[in-house]
């Protein structure tokens, strides 16, 4: 029996290649071995995001005292989390982000559609040219200074909301994903849809968009998360603190290490300053990663459809 | 349709193919909507990608920042002599390769393995758990992946406890320079492995199952299956992207050297990246740090080239 899966196969479906034959002694070992290894691994992967949600629960001073693995929250505190949700700079660093977000992604997904339906109209003579127009760019992207002297000299766009929504609203890797779902659209369809009186804005949202609603999670998915994590664009642009998003505060809490600004307003003592400052650090991680971390479960069966593009296809 | 065309050989000879001129009017009638939806998406690459591309003419001139980019004078290969001949060039070519070899030597197979290993678990439900949960920290970002490093690295720090009670030291690891690449390299690896593993895994999926019965009849066992089966199927995949992976490989992530760089770790920490960063945007050295970033991508183009050469030869996959 031949089994022809290649693409859109979610990765649960997969079945293992095991027939009817006996098991060696061997082969059980390594099975025991093997799940052994992979709930090892898995420990690891998920042990520092475990560690830094107790650490955000726990009690600054009891924490300050733990040394080695917080396997459940010392003690139980949410002041961490009153001290970060009541200061002004993060909230507005989260409202900031948001905007950015969810104007980026419009933009983005509007220029990937148009784009990945133009790349997928094969039969069309300038396509091929368009396709390694842009295509180039992945091997030859613009270094960080030229990019740099054009959107802040030559646009512009210095110090405004723009510069966080429009240089980077092309992944071309994200076209081309979008295309490879595009081209599957069977083509029975699209002639059907011509022959009555159809154009081709109309074959694309009446047809292309529903029939391809996975890809389509998938790619806004990856420029949600793109604008969300986001911070070096805004490090090169962006000079007003009030603009900032939430990355660039976040990277002056936990790389530059001042919560400083933070604790002024939180009106303790000196030395428990220093601990609270710590729980800080980890409540304003789980703030900033839990939102993205929701989205995710929903999104994960379309996950292989994201990752095959053009030449890849297993 | 070839009664058609017959009947034309007869009575006008050979159907003359249509003139080009007018193939491209056809075409363009044909497909105008198609092309007016281009036009957005080409003015965005030509504004964000192509115009930044020319302007790497800076690295050939001397910026003055009132003349522009176009406006400021030539210079020649000025700058690129310069950092030829300057200490931070060997430092700087040596860090950066370095790291890349370490990741293709490290990162790359790990994600192989974890798919060949997951392949191999037999309970969906655990299965499906393994691959939740190792792709989640692709979604972490950056900053959220450095601050913890520092947090867990400083001293007392969590990591830096439990190598301290295996007996090594309890200073802060990112103010060393000898421990750098393994942090770099080993967080990119928990970062990036389980994603990575899609790929492998859906092409594992898509391997003929008949071969495996083929070759457990011929008494081959699970380990010679993985060698004359699985591994041949994963070959294509593996070719196209180690190829993809060389391309990219002086486009070491700088976002993370960056935000992990001290003055403590510069030895070994400091790529040609992060030097263009803070040469070019903190300093305002444009024209020269532009000629760096240059010699970089001069580099990484010829490195695509030689492993696409030399894989088409060994494996016969390639990119071209």
């Amino acid at each position: 029996m031949k089994r022809s899966v290649s693409k859109g196969l979610s990765p649960q479906a997969i079945k293992p290649h095991h027939g009817s034959f006996q098991e060696t002694q061997s082969e059980k070992a390594f099975h025991s071995f093997n799940l052994v290894l992979m709930l090892g691994l898995t420990l690891i992967t998920i042990y520092p995001l475990l560690h830094v949600l107790f650490a955000s629960f726990s009690d600054p001073g009891l924490l300050m005292k733990t040394k080695g693995l917080v396997l459940f929250p010392k003690g139980f505190n949410t002041r961490a989390y009153f001290v970060v949700f009541n200061n002004p700079d993060i909230v507005n660093g989260y409202v900031n982000t948001i905007t950015y977000m969810v104007l980026g992604t419009c933009l983005s997904m509007a220029l990937t559609i148009l784009g990945a339906y133009v790349f997928s109209r094969s039969q069309a003579i300038w396509t091929k040219y368009l396709v390694f127009f842009a295509a180039f760019t992945m091997w030859f992207r613009p270094s960080m200074i030229p990019f740099f002297l054009t959107v802040s000299r030559d646009m512009g766009m210095k110090n405004t909301i723009w510069s966080m929504i429009i240089p980077r609203a092309v992944t071309t890797y994200n076209l081309m994903v979008l295309r490879t779902g595009f081209a599957q659209v069977p083509a029975s369809l699209e002639e059907s849809a011509r022959i009555d009186g159809a154009n081709d804005f109309t074959i694309l949202f009446r047809i292309f968009v529903p029939l391809c609603v996975a890809n389509l999670a998938v790619v806004t998915l990856f420029y949600m998360v793109a604008n969300w994590n986001a911070w070096f664009d805004a490090m090169l642009f962006l000079n007003e603190r009030s603009r900032f998003p939430l990355q660039l505060l976040l990277r002056e809490i936990l790389i530059l290490n001042s919560t400083d600004s933070m604790l002024a307003a939180s009106s303790v003592g000196q030395g428990d300053q220093v601990a609270l400052g710590e729980t800080i650090k980890y409540a304003t991680i789980v703030i900033a990663t839990l939102p993205i971390l929701c989205v995710y479960p929903f999104i994960q069966k379309y996950f292989v459809k994201g990752v095959m593009i053009g030449a890849i296809k297993g | 349709m070839i009664a058609p065309k017959a009947a034309n050989a007869i009575n006008n000879g050979p159907i003359p193919k249509p003139m080009l001129s007018d193939r491209l009017k056809l075409d363009f009638r044909r497909y105008k909507y198609v092309y007016l939806m281009a036009i957005p998406i080409i003015i965005w690459y030509i504004a964000f990608c192509y115009w930044p591309l020319a302007g790497n003419a800076i690295a050939f001139k001397i910026f003055k920042p009132k003349a522009g980019v176009w406006g400021s004078p030539w210079a020649g290969l000025k700058h690129f002599r310069e950092f030829f001949g300057s200490y931070y060039f060997l430092r700087l070519l040596r860090n950066t390769v370095t790291i890349s070899v370490y990741g293709i030597i490290f990162s790359f197979p790990a994600p192989i393995l974890l798919a060949l290993l997951i392949n191999e678990v037999k309970q969906p439900r655990i299965k499906r758990t393994v691959q939740t949960i190792t792709y989640l920290p692709y979604f972490i970002s950056t900053i959220v992946i450095c601050g913890m490093l520092v947090d867990f690295l400083k001293k007392d720090g969590v990591i830096t406890s439990l190598l301290a009670a295996l007996g090594m030291s309890n200073e802060n690891y990112l103010m060393r320079n000898d421990t750098f690449r393994s942090i770099y390299i080993l967080s990119g690896i928990w970062q990036n492995m389980g994603w990575n593993s899609i790929i492998y895994i859906a092409a594992l999926s898509s391997i003929d199952q008949e071969l495996y019965e083929a070759a457990r009849i011929d008494g081959a066992g699970r380990l010679k299956q993985t060698i004359h089966v699985t591994m041949p199927g994963l070959m294509p995949t593996i070719m196209v992207l180690l190829i993809i992976r060389v391309g990219a490989v002086l486009n070491v992530g700088y976002e993370k050297i960056i935000l992990l760089y001290n003055a403590a770790n510069a030895e070994t920490s400091d790529v040609i990246s992060s030097f263009v960063y803070r040469r070019g945007i903190l300093e305002a050295n444009y024209s020269y740090t532009t000629a760096v970033d240059l010699f970089n991508s001069a580099i990484s183009f010829a490195l695509v080239i030689v492993t696409n050469q030399i894989s088409k030869r060994q494996t016969e996959y390639g990119l071209w």
